[in-house]
């Protein structure tokens, strides 16, 4: 028998008071020789920053999580993962998943962020493949001065691909 | 995903409520390919849960103040078994309907001895337990004379990125849920999950209410293809 599925609700404006401690931005440690830091900017659809949104993202190694400051500035310091198993003869790039809360959204958004060092992986990805050159442009990362940088635009022209999980 | 699924959560373009409208996006959702779904393993420390961490009332020297509760219950997957191991956390206002965060502005008092936030992890059974006091409602500007209904914020991590869930409980019999467009953002059917069911069994004696949650989540592996897959 299948169980019915709890809903979803927003995370709310306020959800530091209770996500804030338990998992933080170091999926790597200071100390790791790959350690790479992502950051970014949340924007709306006023191409406002979003300060109160929460970025997880989640890979194989663990999971990183940092809400927004008050520019939308977000920052997780990880690894880049290995290639991934498709269960066919698909490549599947390397990337991590990235769910986005905040207030005014009800549920999460989930979306990708691929590396931009991973040219050939990415054009073999069976993801990737399915977008179009503006779409896939808005998972792929960019270099930015020795790490990466990834922007989560919520609307506008420039919005970022999410997918129904 | 399945059509249940799919009902069970709200849209997040849904005008009724005020913040959504510069924030859910207005593309269509990509559906990924079935085989892709994803089984990532974060791992959680658990060395940092403490024993206590899921008493909301003794955080500080005194007592909140408050009608003093316990939420127990169950986090299950569709199928009905348990998911061990999830990190559950929760956050709320305290009895005046305040949150203990810099951004509440709300005109009712703090409580020092309350934070407002718990946290734990589900035992094999997939069970949960938190003491607290139960929040009170308080207004906000989505539209005239708001009020959002009582509630605790629950979050839930487990070892699977498809079961990932935020959501919120509420409380049997709250005649603000008429008027709450993130209440009623879910479809009609699906809105009696969120609200907590208040047991005899679960109060205590000349000591709590209780009250009882079930949370389910996704599968883990549940995805159309796989379902195909097996005919």
């Amino acid at each position: 028998m299948r169980l019915p599925l709890t809903p979803s609700q927003t995370v709310g404006p306020f959800f530091r008071i209770g996500l804030s401690t338990t998992i933080g931005p170091h999926v790597a440690g200071d100390g790791t020789a790959e350690a790479l830091r992502i950051s970014g900017q949340v924007f709306d659809g006023a191409g406002e920053p979003v300060p109160d949104a929460l970025i997880e993202t989640w890979q194989p190694e663990g999971a990183g999580r940092c809400a927004t400051d008050d520019e939308g500035h977000f920052a997780i310091v990880t690894v880049k993962p290995a290639p991934g198993e498709a269960g066919d003869a698909s490549t599947l790039a390397p990337h991590l998943d990235v769910s986005v809360f905040a207030r005014g959204l009800l549920t999460r958004l989930v979306t990708r962020m691929y590396f931009p060092d991973e040219v050939a992986a990415n054009d073999a990805d069976p993801v990737l493949r399915t977008l179009s050159p503006e779409e896939r442009a808005t998972l792929v990362a960019a270099g930015d001065d020795g790490g990466l940088r990834f922007d989560i635009h919520l609307q506008g022209a420039r919005e970022t691909v999410f997918f129904d999980r | 995903m399945s059509d249940s699924t799919r009902s069970a959560h709200p849209p997040n373009d849904y005008p009724a409520y005020g913040s959504s409208r510069l924030r859910a996006p207005k593309q269509p959702l990509h559906v990924l390919p079935g085989r892709l779904a994803e089984l990532t393993s974060p791992l959680l420390a658990g060395e940092t849960i403490g024993p206590l961490d899921h008493d909301l009332t003794r955080q500080h020297d005194g007592e909140p103040l408050g009608e003093r509760i316990t939420i127990t219950g169950r986090v299950l997957d569709e199928d009905g078994d348990p998911v061990a191991g999830a990190l559950i956390e929760v956050w709320q206002a305290n009895a005046a309907g305040r949150y203990a965060h810099r951004g509440d502005q709300h005109p009712a008092p703090l409580d020092p001895n309350f934070s407002g936030a718990g946290r734990c992890l589900t035992d094999a059974a997939g069970g949960y337990r938190f003491i607290t006091i139960k929040p009170g409602a308080y207004p906000w500007r989505n539209h005239p004379n708001a009020w959002r209904p009582a509630h605790v914020h629950f979050s839930v991590f487990s070892a699977a990125f498809a079961q990932r869930l935020v959501t919120q409980m509420y409380f049997p019999g709250d005649p603000l849920f008429g008027q709450d467009p993130i209440f009623n953002s879910v479809p009609e059917h699906a809105r009696k999950r969120l609200v907590a069911r208040w047991s005899l069994e679960l109060t205590e004696p000349e000591w709590s209410l209780g009250y009882a949650w079930d949370i389910v989540v996704a599968g883990r592996a549940a995805t159309p293809l796989d379902d195909d897959a097996g005919a």
